[in-house]
């Protein structure tokens, strides 16, 4: 039997999004009620199973007696409030935001990018060719997974992972200041020095692809990486007594990324080094 | 926790360091070497944890004595607090005065901000570098404004050892600041806090015991009027002591401009405990040295202004967190700190009255950014200086994450004349929305750079004459790097919040710099471009990479004017719009303010 928790009864409070009147559940965030009105509201360090860092600044959305923009991701809902989210003013902003993303770092592997940069006409160009960029080559220093900076937005969401909201292992933090803040572990040591486990739950937060599968870097260095022809199947760990769920991704009958389902109520999403990447078992054909 | 360690090892040198700050280890759970006995227990959870506020203090311990932090050092120090090494490396490479690779003992950081700048610190730079090359067993870094504006331009040294010896030289001629640099305890002795108050002398009321008193003296300070205010404090109760401030119609000092006996009713008022002071003296806003002239001119001030606001909102541990680029206040004011518990005016029982409070100062180690009240709490507490987001606001959720009154050194100290003359008496000062005297503090193209101590109102023009302007005015800046520029013939504005306000500009914290025709002016918005780029945290994208694009900007225009600048200028418009709208906190949205004033106000470029 599967029990779903309801959690105790939430009080709904009213406000309005772009003139119109919204409900939603107290303790909502201004996204979770423009999600549910069928806004759509870019976001990129947002995270469905992390707290909201609110550092990349692209839910920006305007709140009448706001000095500033207010991230949508984080501000929780407040009765009466008036939320705008598609004002000259927001769409600027979230434009800007792009470009300057675009324009340092590589979004080559970010989801859903290249459209919301068609859609608010943003020209990551304009800034020049001397314009600064990360300039960080990939750091492949085991067999695991690589550490891709030069796609790194700063997002916070594999440090919160990494930390005290999933894994407690804190091997990893954001180290440096402004621009030339980069993720690190101490000393800037190569991660087989490090305090990983390799559970992979990094990956599975990063929205750019900055860290990714050891065998999906490759296969895309060899161009053979092709979404189209894979398939996903979820099943369950074999390894031990818990029973984490898996999603399987398979291209031309090889398993070459294992992700979890966040809405596992669980796990989250989260895995050990042997959901993770203990699969080449299954596939050894000897 | 499950910690990792590598095996790096400090050296003794190191383990002295951090054993000085910690005491000896108990257990090799600590960093001691491991017996027998340690097999048999653990320690760990959040006893353990909890000294993470000691992080910073630890990484100065290991700077202080040997001028870096080695991995062994790192190492060592994260086991003692049982901190993440990555976190702790995280929080090192933060800031501006650590260094987690090998450099000599002594680095001089020699001013290259504004005042600095517009007073020959590029040559006096060139001349330094020429002599103290690779091999002199100095290291040469220019550094972001050092807060010695009036004695532009200026250099620190500092030379690590036990103890660490600091020098000033101020104003700096090459073979001055080489000489504080390769023998520090040589150089010539500061002058004193005096120096940079002109009006010496004259009435005031925030002011008149610098240069008057002993500042190491408590019985002269008692002798001048010291404590009377906090035997009045504890006539009113707190309730009394936040009416009168409340009645006193005091804002902010630091800039804010926020209503100081609200804030401190919002945190009296929560139910959760404890509740925290926090001083904020990491004056770092290019041109702002008034907290320095007052921590180091009379340090009991503060300590009692401290001593009555902990009070008031019923705290019983108080912070000040003074920026790594002042030693002689960081100095001056512990003396003052211990002095003040050893007379019982700190401690369990403050004169008799039952109530009990200790003040920490906490050193903060080149961040601009840490003078943001939320990325304070976060340095204080032994993470990178970060400002959180809002809500929940200090008063609510603050150090630690209790209820917590931060204040700004000047506006604290204002709560002094508010309770011995009482609040009509003050607020019949200033004007009727900027209540009280304000402390300028004016450097630049002047006679007399200093402290300045006026009745809100009084003109910027009566305040630049005060100081002797030279010849050949082109711009003022007001309220430092994050404020704006003013033309020469705006000196009538008046200089109130509300006042500067309607102008357009900014009061800020009270800088106000003048600089003469001879000064590129887009030499000097690159400087404030490069200082933003510099001290950005790196958090927030318009932040982060906007003062990149900003600073890029500027630099392609450094010599061009009209059409050739139209392009990048419209370009800076639009960055400086998302920096201002999206940026997380004040830094970011304040970073285009001198750029935007100066193209719009002084016609830069055109």
């Amino acid at each position: 039997m599967t029990v779903t928790p309801l959690g105790i009864p939430r009080r709904l409070l009213e406000f309005t999004i772009d003139g119109e009147p919204a409900r939603v559940p107290e303790g909502s965030t201004v996204l979770d009620a423009c999600r549910a009105a069928g806004k759509d509201i870019p976001t990129l360090c947002e995270g469905d199973t992390l707290r909201p860092k609110n550092a990349c600044r692209v839910c920006v959305v305007e709140v009448e007696g706001s000095r500033t923009l207010v991230p949508a991701c984080s501000r929780r809902a407040e009765p009466g409030m008036e939320v705008r989210t598609d004002t000259e003013r927001a769409r600027h902003s979230r434009k800007i935001v792009l470009e300057l993303l675009a324009s340092s770092v590589d979004l080559s592997t970010t989801p859903k990018v290249a459209e919301w940069i068609k859609e608010y006409e943003a020209k990551p160009d304009r800034f020049g060719p001397g314009a600064a960029r990360l300039h960080e080559e990939p750091k492949v220093d085991n067999e695991l997974y690589v550490r891709d900076y030069d796609k790194c937005i700063l997002c916070y969401k594999c440090v919160d992972a990494c930390g005290d909201q999933w894994q407690n292992t804190f091997a990893i933090s954001v180290a440096g200041r402004g621009f030339d803040a980069r993720i690190a572990v101490e000393h800037e040591a190569p991660l087989t020095d490090s305090a990983c486990v390799y559970c992979g739950n990094c990956i599975e937060v990063c929205p750019t692809g900055a860290l990714s599968f050891r065998s999906e870097f490759d296969m895309r260095a060899a161009g053979t990486w092709d979404e189209s022809r894979q398939s996903e199947t979820t099943t369950v760990c074999a390894y031990c007594g818990v029973g984490c769920n898996l999603t399987l991704h398979v291209q031309d009958n090889e398993i070459v990324k294992v992700t979890s389902p966040h809405d596992n109520p669980v796990t989250h999403g989260n895995l050990c080094i042997k959901g993770r990447f203990g699969y080449q078992h299954v596939q050894n054909r000897g | 926790m499950d910690l990792h360690f590598g095996d790096s090892k400090p050296t003794d040198e190191e383990r002295a360091a951090v054993d000085a700050l910690l005491g000896p280890p108990e257990s090799s759970w600590e960093g001691a070497d491991r017996t027998d006995a340690d097999l048999r227990w653990a320690r760990g959870g959040r006893a353990a944890r909890d000294r993470r506020d000691l992080l910073l203090p630890g990484l100065h311990a290991v700077n202080d004595r040997i001028g870096w932090i080695s991995e062994g050092a790192l190492d060592y120090l994260c086991r003692r607090l049982t901190v993440p090494p990555a976190e702790a490396y995280g929080v090192a490479t933060f800031y501006a005065m650590f260094s987690v690779r090998p450099r000599p003992a002594t680095v001089l950081h020699v001013c290259t901000d504004l005042a600095c700048t517009a007073a020959g610190a590029g040559d006096l730079c060139a001349g330094i570098e020429a002599r103290l090359g690779p091999g002199s067993g100095v290291s040469v870094e220019r550094s972001p404004c050092l807060g010695l504006c009036e004695r532009a331009p200026a250099a620190l040294a500092i030379r690590a050892g036990d103890p660490v010896r600091t020098a000033v030289s101020a104003p700096a001629a090459v073979e001055a600041a080489v000489l504080a640099a390769s023998a520090p305890d040589a150089a010539p002795e500061e002058p004193p806090a005096v120096a940079a108050v002109p009006q010496a002398g004259d009435p005031s009321l925030l002011l008149r015991r610098v240069g008057v008193v002993d500042a190491s003296s408590l019985d002269d300070y008692r002798a001048h009027g010291g404590y009377t205010a906090l035997r009045r404090a504890f006539e009113l109760g707190p309730a009394g002591v936040i009416r009168e401030v409340t009645d006193s119609g005091l804002v902010g000092r630091g800039g804010a401009a926020f209503p100081t006996g609200r804030k401190w009713q919002a945190t009296a008022s929560q139910p959760d405990h404890p509740h925290y002071l926090v001083c904020n003296a990491d004056e770092s806003e290019p041109g702002t040295f008034k907290d320095r002239v007052l921590m180091e001119g009379d340090p009991y001030a503060l300590v009692e202004a401290i001593t009555i606001a902990s009070y008031a909102i019923s705290a019983h541990r108080a912070f000040v967190y003074i920026r790594g680029e002042y030693p002689r206040a960081v100095h001056r004011l512990q003396y003052a700190i211990d002095q003040a518990r050893a007379r019982g005016l700190l401690g369990d029982d403050i004169l008799g009255q039952g109530y009990r409070l200790d003040i920490e100062i906490r050193r903060g180690a080149g961040a601009y950014i840490c003078g943001e009240e939320t990325a304070l709490f976060n340095s204080i507490e032994g993470y990178r200086g970060e400002p959180r987001s809002k809500p929940p606001f200090p008063v609510e959720k603050g150090l630690f994450g209790k209820p917590t009154v931060e204040n700004n050194v000047e506006t604290l100290v204002n709560v002094l004349p508010i309770l011995t003359m009482g609040a009509p008496a003050y607020a019949a000062i200033g004007t009727g929305r900027s209540t009280g005297p304000k402390l300028f503090c004016v450097s630049g193209s002047v006679e007399r750079p200093g402290v300045y101590e006026l009745p809100f109102g009084a003109t910027l023009g009566e305040l630049l004459e005060l100081a002797g302007v030279r010849e050949g005015l082109r711009a003022v800046l007001l309220g430092g790097a994050a404020g704006g520029f003013v033309r020469p013939d705006e000196l009538g504005v008046p200089l109130t919040f509300e006042g500067t306000r309607e102008a357009g500009t900014t009061l800020g914290s009270g800088v106000v710099m003048a600089f003469d025709d001879t000064v590129p002016l887009p030499r000097l918005l690159l400087r404030i471009a490069e200082f933003f780029r510099d001290e950005s945290c790196g958090q927030c994208v318009p932040c982060r990479v906007g003062t990149v694009r900003q600073e890029e900007a500027l630099r392609r225009i450094v010599e061009r004017t009209g059409a050739g600048a139209a392009d990048d200028i419209a370009l800076l418009r639009e960055v400086g719009r998302a920096m201002r709208d999206a940026s997380i906190c004040g830094l970011g949205q304040t970073a285009w303010n001198a750029v935007e004033s100066a193209i719009d106000r002084l016609g830069a470029y055109e």
